[in-house]
């Protein structure tokens, strides 16, 4: 530690950091653009320009050490002038259509210009008019608001290790693009949308659905069935202002009716019947000498890169349709007969966290007779958009329960929206099917919090188990890198595309920040620790669903509608 | 002509390359096969441990490399300095208009491409354009709409007779 001046005033900084870093932790706000918490600085937007006495020039904080000594100055009539002709360059060619603009009141670039004074256009520069690209299930490009800030390249590539998007052309040509600019739905790209959390514009957004909900909702001849992930309820929160981690599960369940939902079913019911199918599956493959390690399947962008970067681990990824895939299957069977129900007639909402799933739900071997098992995909921050455009606020209603079947759940399941949490739900289960008895401590701390990768060696029964979870695909390459290597100690693997699980999804409200992150993982730990029903196999909703309709775990009806099989995809790598 | 070399044998050529290959390799392979091609750049990618979108990234950032076979006639455009100040603008836009392509692009019937150059070295002659190594001095608008069409009526005869 030692004492740098800023503005004045004597602040402490360490050794090894950046200026930006010092300024932050002493409360002094310095505007960036292309900073990325955790990754190192990529120090070019300028918009973090500061004085620094015996420099030259303006020094961008982002990137530059601090030292010994430094007297800094963050506000002086240069540095703010400095910025605001920066963010005019930025606003020269950027289409003034706020408006009609997917993050009207939500937008960075807005809130740059209006924190620093920009109130006027001091530049009307040539528009770039390239066409938008709606070529994608979850995700829409629309260059012309991209602003070239470069995060999106550096998500895809430093932190999901994809790289399905780079800058493309020089200087004013360029823009922001797949390799030979081919449509996102052709690329590599596998649909996570972290590239759309950290857009500071509109240049990347989920593609909508709501207006095909609305219209479901109209139609007379339709039962809209709906369900809802684990990471779903608490963050929808934050969308009506209430801090991060703040559970909106019977509130949300209450106002789905208010839209219009004829049925509201809980994902993560599917997520308790998920662990009964893939725990039986393991012990099948560890039986039966079947492909080990075996790789959790229920996260849709992890699945589309495995058929893509690692066709020859295949068989080793779950056969088991994900939880919103097994509550679409059910519901357009089990249900559709249960209550007389033409499958066509049913539309199936389902509430995700994630854009990837908008895909899944269209994948061909997501249906059955050509009928999807899930019709739409809304993320959590379209739901919100969906209760503002009815007029239904959550924040006022009085929670209510799901419904019978498919809403009762373990907290286990519930689990499933953190990184690790499927791999919690998978031991306490597993101990009590392999041993007969039941862990005298649910909890497993190891499996828990935000570390991308997380490792634990458990003895169930006889067998001693080697279970890894990670989160991110830079994460989960590493560990494929070392299973091809010969890695042979593993033999159940988690993976979350999203770095911190479902709660860290691509289709969460914008702008949280790690500690908000934390708070919905919290939130999650906090609903298990208080529940009743802890395990997925003491569901009893589950059992019936067994005895009544599907037999067994891993029998013929469950082959039918719960397993699928994926196979090696070509795109340009 | 350059002598065709496959990808891998350029490939060959740069032992335990790394990234910053790319370009020389890039180079190689353009000169071969006369533009770089998906397989070439994906191909390439895996050799240097590379996203096919990056290097697409870098291959674009310069003016050198084109993504289209060249067509049978490859029209190069000089927009250098002496060409640009005799009016090499309007030479430009009447061949993205006659042959309906943007520099870098063929002709769907693959008979034209179009390149834009920097200088060829013929100030004296500008504004010039180059047709398949033939050079065109002093072009006009009139004059190059007059080129393009002898080279579509020479094609036109070739596939009559």
């Amino acid at each position: 530690m030692f004492a740098i001046e800023a503005n004045g005033q004597t602040i402490e900084a360490k050794k090894g950091e950046t200026i930006l870093q010092s300024l932050k932790r002493a409360g002094i706000n310095v505007p960036t653009i292309c900073h990325m918490e955790g990754l190192l600085p990529s120090g070019t937007c300028r918009m973090c320009v500061v004085e620094v006495e015996g420099f030259g020039g303006l020094v961008p904080s982002c990137s530059h050490p601090v030292a010994e000594g430094m007297k800094i100055r963050t506000n002086t009539p240069d540095v703010m002038q400095t910025r605001k002709t920066l963010i005019d360059l930025l606003l020269s060619n950027h289409p003034d259509d706020c408006l009609y603009c997917a993050r009207n009141g939500n937008c960075d670039l807005a809130k740059l210009a209006a924190d620093n004074g920009v109130r006027d256009r001091a530049y009307q520069g040539a528009r770039s008019h390239r066409p938008k690209d709606i070529s994608s299930p979850s995700i829409i490009r629309d260059p012309d608001k991209c602003i070239l800030c470069g995060k999106c390249v550096r998500m895809c590539d430093e932190i999901q290790g994809v790289s399905a998007i780079d800058f493309v052309n020089r200087g004013s040509k360029a823009y922001v693009g797949t390799a030979f600019n081919q449509g996102l739905n052709v690329s590599s790209c596998i649909n996570c949308g972290q590239c759309i959390l950290v857009c500071p514009t509109a240049a990347l957004s989920e593609h909508k659905y709501i207006s095909e909900v609305l219209q479901a909702l109209a139609d007379p001849t339709k039962t809209v069935v709906v369900q809802h992930a684990p990471a779903v309820s608490v963050s929808i929160a934050e969308e009506f202002g209430f801090a991060p981690g703040t559970d909106f599960d019977g509130k949300m369940t209450a106002a789905l009716r208010r839209v219009g939902f004829d049925r509201v079913f809980d994902t993560s019911f599917t997520a308790d019947l998920t662990i009964m199918e893939e725990g039986s599956e393991l012990v099948h493959r560890v039986q039966n000498g079947g492909a080990l390690p075996m790789f959790t399947s229920c996260s849709p962008g992890w699945v589309k890169f495995v058929e893509e970067f690692y066709p020859e681990l295949l068989p080793n990824v779950s056969t088991c349709k994900s939880p919103q895939q097994m509550m679409g299957a059910i519901i357009k069977s089990y249900f559709a007969q249960k209550e007389n129900l033409d499958p066509k007639n049913i539309v199936s909402v389902s509430l995700m966290p994630c854009t990837a799933k908008k895909f899944e739900c269209g994948r061909p071997e997501m249906a059955q007779d050509y009928v999807a098992d899930v019709d739409y995909v809304l993320t959590t921050r379209e739901l919100a958009e969906l209760f503002r455009i009815t007029g239904v606020n959550p924040a006022a209603i009085e929670p209510e329960a799901p419904d019978t079947p498919f809403g009762e759940r373990s907290s286990a399941g519930k689990l499933f929206g953190a990184s690790g949490g499927v791999m919690e739900a998978a031991l306490r289960s597993a101990v009590f099917l392999l041993t007969g008895e039941e862990m005298k401590d649910y909890t497993i701390q190891a499996l828990r919090g935000m570390e991308g990768s997380k490792e634990l060696r458990v003895k169930v029964g006889d067998l001693e188990v080697g279970a890894a979870v990670v989160s991110s695909l830079g994460q989960a390459r590493k560990l494929m890198n070392e299973i091809k290597a010969g890695r042979k100690d593993l033999h159940f693997i988690e993976v979350m595309t999203c770095p911190g699980g479902c709660i860290n999804g691509g289709g969460q409200p914008i702008g949280a920040d790690k500690e908000a992150i934390k708070a919905r993982m919290a939130a999650l730990y906090q609903i298990d620790s208080g529940d009743k029903l802890r395990v997925s196999h003491k569901n009893e909703w589950v059992q019936r669903l067994y005895t009544e309709f599907l037999g067994k775990p891993l029998g013929h009806k469950s082959h039918e509608l719960l397993h699928t099989h994926y196979d090696k995809r070509e795109v340009l790598l | 002509m350059p002598t065709v070399k496959s990808v891998e044998t350029i490939l060959m050529d740069h032992p335990a390359a790394g990234r910053d290959h790319l370009i020389p390799i890039l180079q190689e392979v353009q000169e071969s096969e006369g533009y770089l091609s998906q397989e070439s750049i994906t191909k390439v990618g895996k050799a240097l441990d590379m996203p096919s979108s990056k290097i697409f990234g870098v291959a674009t950032f310069f003016n050198m490399f084109r993504f289209q076979a060249k067509g049978k006639y490859h029209v190069m455009v000089c927009r250098g300095t002496a060409c640009h100040v005799k009016g090499s603008g309007r030479a430009l836009d009447l061949v993205t208009k006659a042959l309906k392509i943007q520099p870098g692009e063929t002709t769907r019937d693959k008979l034209f491409s179009l390149e834009v150059v920097a200088c060829m070295g013929a100030c004296g002659l500008a504004p010039v354009v180059n047709i398949n190594g033939q050079f065109y001095a002093k072009v006009t608008p009139m004059k190059l709409q007059r080129i393009i069409e002898e080279c579509r009526e020479k094609e036109q005869t070739h596939a009559i007779a």
